[in-house]
């Protein structure tokens, strides 16, 4: 039963993650989160620290994680294979269509629409992730005084080597991590 | 037989090499493929890779494992796409798994905890800086739509708490059927 729970949830996180990369982002917290008791936000947040700093796709990584805090080696496997399913179906479809008729005008046009979309659901679930960085709660607490100064610093700071010199994020996440061990000690 | 033996192995050795190897994930995957299908082994040309890369955004799914497909199922069919399948998902599955085994023992340490929290905000700040590019890229379309729809999704998801898989839904019609108008004026204007 909670495999077919896992399966059937990251195959809909397969199916709507469109784009790549953090658009699955938005759908994870919902399937996981939200719908199923099954990660905490903290879990979550820490989930997607882990999969920015190990190789491979973010949904893989989270489907792994979640199957097996859910019901272990298999479940990973179960979760995996729902999430990669949407994929195999409709990409072999579409390369069929690609070597048979050479144009893909249709499909480019729903992915340029599909754009704001995905942009406004992972700056929503950006938002969660801030307010749980800065407030380590889940919605904006009534006394907005009570924020974390050093995740604040470091968050301002990350942003700031991230859009000035474009380098990769797994050193700022590095540089994150010690950061917040240094700034521990002053505090 | 015993080429198309090699031809698999290989295929399966390339896609799980270059996802071992390849952090950041998305996009960062296809150029490495180029190197590896296109220079090297010669057994896809520039242009079909380039096709490959629009039909891998354009799919659901993660975009490494959307390009290993097409390269699996040009290279050797059905059989070739799901040896590339395995091969890109085997290393994630293997290393979050150990991963997962200790964080539960980790978790709990003070150092551990604490240095997360840092990591928590660089991750933030992660997000928030792909959220602005790609959000740049929505305003250089220099139309007024794709802005507006950004604008009501956003409050869609985050004020009103609607599903994330029926915004998407909605706003792939609205592309389609936007895409398609376009064309029909391009072609009676001729």
């Amino acid at each position: 039963m909670i495999y077919l729970q896992l399966l059937w949830s990251f195959f809909q996180i397969g199916l709507f993650s469109i784009g790549g990369g953090y658009a699955a982002m938005p759908l994870i917290q919902h399937q996981v989160v939200d719908l199923h008791p099954w990660l905490t936000m903290t879990e979550f947040a820490d989930i997607m620290t882990i999969a920015e700093m190990t190789p491979g796709p973010i949904a893989i990584n989270s489907a792994t994680f979640v199957g097996i805090q859910v019901a272990g080696i298999p479940g990973a496997v179960v979760a995996t294979v729902g999430c990669v399913l949407p994929s195999c179906v409709i990409v072999t479809i579409l390369a069929c269509i690609y070597y048979r008729l050479k144009g893909l005008t249709m499909v480019q046009g729903v992915l340029l629409g599909l754009r704001p979309a995905v942009v406004a659901t992972v700056a929503s679930a950006g938002l969660s992730l801030m307010i749980l960085s800065f407030y380590g709660t889940r919605t904006l607490p009534a006394d907005l005084a009570g924020i974390r100064p050093a995740s604040v610093l470091i968050f301002a700071g990350a942003l700031f080597i991230l859009r000035r010199w474009k380098v990769n994020p797994i050193w700022v996440l590095v540089g994150a991590g010690a950061a917040g061990l240094l700034l521990s000690r002053f505090a | 037989m015993q080429s198309k033996k090699k031809q698999y192995w290989t295929l399966f050795l390339s896609t799980f090499q270059l996802s071992a190897f390849t952090f950041g994930g998305g996009f960062v995957i296809i150029p490495l493929m180029r190197k590896k299908f296109v220079e090297k082994l010669g057994w896809i040309d520039e242009q079909e890779m380039m096709d490959f890369t629009a039909i891998a955004q354009s799919s659901p799914g993660a975009i490494a494992v959307n390009a290993s497909i097409l390269v699996g199922y040009r290279v050797a069919g059905v059989p070739g796409a799901l040896l590339t399948v395995c091969g890109t998902v085997l290393p994630p599955l293997i290393i979050i798994s150990v991963i997962s085994f200790f964080y539960t023992a980790f978790r709990d340490n003070m150092y551990v905890s604490i240095a997360m929290n840092g990591m928590l905000a660089g991750v933030a700040a992660v997000i928030c800086d792909v959220v602005i590019t790609m959000g740049r890229s929505v305003l250089a379309m220099k139309r007024v739509l794709p802005v507006v729809v950004m604008i009501l999704a956003f409050l869609a998801v985050r004020v009103f708490g609607v599903n994330i898989m029926l915004v998407i839904l909605v706003c792939g019609i609205l592309g389609g059927v936007d895409t398609w108008r376009r064309e029909k004026s391009r072609k009676e204007r001729g």
